[in-house]
């Protein structure tokens, strides 16, 4: 679907000479044409994924033109995500080049390497397919650095005779990149997790918990509404709106600011200091209410961290399970005794 | 700005005899864990691994083992849960959301 909108992108038509020899070779090649420049339709989709409206979008896997390319023209690799595709696309704006798309499930490069979709044996079986070998006359493919989890560089080389080079992590540095005769800095080969990348995750992260947001304020509402019928509801739902905000928005905003390395402990942190910063604000003397508060509220915003190590780009394997070992259990305490308190306290009016 | 984990707890290991020095797992370490020190290959950020497995699978002599997976409390919940492997669903975002 999304290939038919972007072939129907007026292709940059310099249609002369180098392509027609090209052409014969490759007449059982289903060969596309797509552009560097983005559209409208583009963007808009990149909108609706970063705000979790849609989940995957995707292209075609085989083979593109960008520009217009020749039997010399460089090959890039990419996964069949559309906002993967379209990054790629966009950084090669004024080349010709050849873009071959893996077919990844619609999953971004780096996740689907890590799955193993963006991998040695698809990449050899898309080159085997789109007959590389007969579109362009050297051995080169640049497949992007974060792919390398998938891909076994030796091994394409010693099944298809192409040569992996291992561009650099962010597209935007490529130009940049093929200029420098291929060679990366060290800035480029590494991942970075600056507050915008952060910021950009946070549509997602709250997508995710708004359902059980949702649930939770409503269990709280009945039980006060079957219990006591007092005013503590509202400071409980505002407080609960505190303790998801800090999870979702804070957590991931001030996340390098934190002490601690531990994703839950920073989100424990941030909770408790909003949620301390509530109970003196309003006055909240009821014990049960302001002990329950300050065992299940960070506690909650300490599990939606944690979940953020996943949407970070630096927690290992190892870590998170030590990390979940350490804390999962105090957590689930927290939230049980805290979720006790906070019912009697309702339930009750005290 | 350095994002650090946990120290000391990944499970990247480094047989510096088996080590060629064609220098493919600094190429593709997002993180500069290796750096070639006097023509030697030294774990200069080991703390800064995550686990993502690139070095190890583009060795072309098995000179880097790491037991490799994806770093999200999620998915090892839901495979707990679900008593399979921890893989995410996800697809969202190009930050690594794995």
């Amino acid at each position: 679907m999304i290939t038919n909108k972007l072939t129907n992108l007026k292709p940059k038509c310099s249609c002369s000479g180098p392509s027609s020899t090209l052409l014969n070779t490759s007449m059982s090649i289903n060969i596309q044409q797509t552009t560097a420049e983005l559209g409208i339709v583009d963007h808009f989709t990149h909108l609706r994924l970063r705000l979790g409206i849609s989940r995957y979008s995707k292209v075609d896997p085989g083979i593109y033109k960008v520009g217009n390319p020749d039997q010399d023209s460089l090959v890039f690799i990419s996964a069949n995500y559309v906002m993967s595709f379209n990054k790629l696309r966009n950084a090669l704006k004024g080349m010709n080049a050849w873009i071959m798309v893996l077919d990844t499930k619609g999953i971004n490069v780096w996740c689907a390497a890590g799955k193993g979709t963006f991998g040695t044996n698809e990449l050899i079986k898309r080159i085997t397919d789109v007959k590389l070998s007969e579109i362009v006359k050297h051995k080169i493919i640049i497949v992007p650095q974060l792919g390398a989890p998938g891909v076994s560089a030796h091994e394409v080389g010693k099944a298809t005779n192409f040569k992996v080079i291992y561009g650099p992590v962010r597209a935007e540095d490529l130009k940049t990149f093929v200029n420098n005769g291929f060679k990366a800095t060290k800035e480029m080969r590494q991942v970075n997790f600056n507050l915008t990348d952060r910021i950009v995750l946070i549509p997602v992260e709250i997508k995710m918990i708004l359902k059980y947001a949702i649930a939770a304020s409503l269990l709280f509402y009945f039980i006060n509404h079957f219990g006591s019928n007092s005013n503590f509801i509202n400071d409980v739902l505002i407080m609960l709106l505190l303790a998801i905000v800090s999870g979702t928005i804070l957590s991931p905003i001030l996340l390098p600011f934190v002490p601690f390395r531990a994703f839950s402990l920073k989100g424990f942190l941030i909770s408790l200091i909003a949620i301390l910063a509530y109970i003196a604000y309003a006055g909240l003397t009821s014990p049960y209410l302001v002990a329950g508060s300050i065992l299940l509220f960070p506690a909650l915003s300490a599990f939606i961290s944690l979940n953020f190590t996943g949407a970070s780009t630096y927690t290992s394997v190892s870590g998170v399970r030590k990390e979940m070992r350490r804390y999962i259990p105090f957590i689930i305490g927290f939230l049980t005794v805290g979720f006790i308190l906070i019912t009697i306290s309702l339930v009750r009016g005290i | 700005m350095n994002n650090l984990y946990l120290k000391n707890i990944v499970t990247l290991k480094l047989d510096k005899e088996a080590c060629v020095k064609c220098g493919m797992c600094i190429n593709v370490c997002p993180h500069e864990v290796f750096e070639l020190k006097n023509s030697k290959l030294e774990m200069i950020n080991r703390d800064r691994c995550m686990e993502c497995g690139a070095c190890q699978i583009n060795c072309p002599v098995g000179a880097i083992s790491v037991k490799a997976g994806v770093g999200c409390a999620y998915a090892m919940i839901k495979g707990a849960l679900t008593g399979t492997e921890p893989s995410c669903g996800c697809g969202d975002g190009d930050s690594g959301c794995c």
